[in-house]
């Protein structure tokens, strides 16, 4: 791609401040992370290790518990707040061995008839030699295929970093959420600003370009609802967001009910396969 | 990026001598730094008759090598409606004219029913030199439709895959092709229909962590760059150089992610054979 003369931006405009802040809220250092909604949500929770096939990967917790009394599994992108839990989480950047676990789980949550929750987290999928080695697009690409076959009701929520197909890798969902603060994009603004302006510094600017804020996803009919958050965003009260998230939850799990095992397939598949209907016919050349 | 690298001529000509433009006529190669002869370099399918190298060839030369003659085009007339109003150095509307007039493609997929061996196929070439391959909504599309075609009609799909990954101009919904395509593979994968992919030098990003992961059969050319993230940014992440060979097709088949390495040479008929084998003998 061709660079671009560097510009600054000459004075703030209100989109640019608009994505900008919700991409530093859904990386706020203190927002509530999967295990943070997990212990306020998810009664009796179990962890859950391993994908059976190499290790088990701390970026993915996953295991079984209740919701409002009803047996769910919970997989989610775990961040880690400390540097200590940062390190040990992996930043929250899951390698093959997390989606593999995930994948696992949500075929045994199928086996026995229980609804799936999964929480999206992450800058995006980790981009090491380890996980290209062991396969990193293969575990995305079947996570992605498996997802839309599962018969079970599969709630995806982007709680905060939603990363490209690294967070995807857990989205196809019946029902795809977005809490009001988080973002879901392709790219990071950072890669996008220093693609096309040739300035990562830039990184607000590409974030408004790129359109990955739960509004911007709605309007383009990629996620079906958004989750409120408290005032000033998640990280100000987290057992408020918790509530919040629950409520959508209980109203989500309450609308795919009624749906047979075929009917969860048949609405899954639905809902994707218009995605993205951006195209117009011009017959002539 | 240019397309081929084009050296200038090495002899200088004598004096006196009348000059020819011989620019576009020599090709220096990749893998052995020989320079070669372009049209025996196109006759030996691009492939470096020295050494192997197999150089990018683009998405109708490919279906030619692949296909016994004509093909039928479909969707030919899709065209991406700009879901973001995308601007960086220039709009992507206009990005999206000049590629069309550069490349005299819709976008950057073909998308065609044509015969391989005798046997009816579907198949999918992206172009590389279509904004690096990457996909959109309308590579989306078109793609699903093919195998919703391949699904009614029960036809093989093969996807012969170049690209850079998802579409940063179309944003979240380029990312989300990724999950339709793959849900309609489902499909196809259920009605037990089958698919091979091929992977290309290079396949990266969404690209191959959605379709060109998810043949029956994964196959790939010899050398191709394969992976999630590219060398670049991974060695930016581990600031170290990489190893030689590392994310090459060969390094994916060591580590049991592809089923073949197939040279372009032998690529036609070992998707023969393997269509033979998955569908069973033509009558
Ligand atoms: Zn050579």
């Amino acid at each position: 791609m061709e660079p671009i003369e560097q510009q600054q931006p000459a004075e703030p405009i209100p989109e640019v401040d608009f994505a900008w802040r919700r991409v530093q809220l859904a990386r706020h250092p203190n927002r509530p992370h999967s295990l943070d909604y997990i212990s306020r949500l998810i009664k009796d929770f179990q962890e859950l290790s391993g994908d059976r096939r190499f290790a088990d990967d701390p970026a993915v917790v996953a295991g079984f518990g209740y919701f409002d009394g009803r047996p769910v599994v919970v997989i989610g992108q775990q961040k880690g707040r400390t540097t200590k839990q940062k390190l040990h989480r992996n930043f929250g950047m899951p390698k093959p061995e997390g989606y593999r676990k995930a994948l696992r789980l949500m075929k045994l949550a199928e086996k026995f008839s229980r609804p799936v929750i999964t929480l999206l987290d992450t800058p995006g999928a980790y981009p090491g030699v380890d996980a290209e080695e062991r396969g990193q697009a293969e575990a995305i690409a079947l996570n992605l295929r498996e997802m839309a076959r599962l018969e079970v009701p599969l709630i995806a929520v982007v709680i905060g970093e939603g990363g490209s197909g690294g967070a995807l890798a857990l989205g196809v969902g019946n029902k795809v959420l977005m809490m009001e603060n988080a973002i879901y994009s392709v790219i990071s603004p950072e890669s996008c600003a220093a693609i096309i302006y040739r300035d990562a510094g830039l990184a607000a600017r590409a974030a408004a370009a790129l359109r990955l804020t739960a509004r911007d996803l709605l309007e383009l009919k990629l996620i079906d609802e958004i989750v409120a958050e408290p005032g000033g965003g998640a990280h100000e009260d987290h057992d408020r967001a918790a509530a919040l998230l629950g409520e959508a939850l209980r109203k989500a799990l309450g609308e795919l009910e009624g749906l047979s095992p075929r009917e969860l397939v048949e609405q899954r598949y639905a809902k994707f396969r218009q995605m993205g209907n951006f195209f117009t016919t011009e017959p002539g050349d | 990026m240019p397309w081929f690298s084009r050296d200038k001529p090495r002899v200088a000509p004598e004096p006196g001598e009348k000059t020819v433009r011989t620019e576009g006529l020599w090709e220096k190669c990749p893998g052995c730094s020989q320079i070669l002869w372009r049209k025996a370099l196109e006759e030996n399918l691009d492939v470096c008759p020295k050494c192997g190298y197999h150089f990018k060839i683009d998405a109708v030369k490919r279906l030619k090598l692949l296909l016994d003659g004509e093909w039928q085009e479909h969707d030919r007339d899709l065209r991406s409606t700009d879901p973001l109003s995308f601007h960086d150095a220039v709009p992507y509307r206009q990005r999206l004219a000049v590629m069309r007039q550069k490349t005299k493609l819709p976008d950057a997929v073909i998308s065609a029913t044509g015969s391989l061996g005798g046997r009816k196929i579907n198949i999918c070439v992206l172009e590389l030199k279509f904004i690096g391959g990457s996909m959109g909504a309308v590579v989306g599309e078109k793609i699903t439709r093919a195998i919703e075609r391949s699904l009614a009609e029960r036809t093989p799909l093969v996807i012969v895959s170049a690209s850079g990954g998802a579409r940063m101009q179309e944003g979240a919904v380029s990312l989300m092709q990724m999950a339709k395509i793959s849900a309609a593979l489902m499909r196809l994968d259920e009605a037990r229909v089958p698919f091979i992919s091929v992977l290309t030098d290079p396949t990266t990003g969404g690209v191959t962590a959605s379709f060109a992961m998810l043949g029956d059969l994964n196959i790939a050319e010899p050398g191709a760059l394969i992976g999630f993230a590219g060398p670049r940014v991974i060695e930016q992440t581990i600031r170290q150089k990489l190893p030689e060979g590392f994310q090459r097709a060969e390094f994916l088949l060591a580590h049991g992610f592809l089923d073949a390495v197939v040279r372009r040479h032998d690529l036609k008929s070992f998707l023969a054979r393997a269509l033979d084998f998955l569908c069973g003998p033509l009558a």
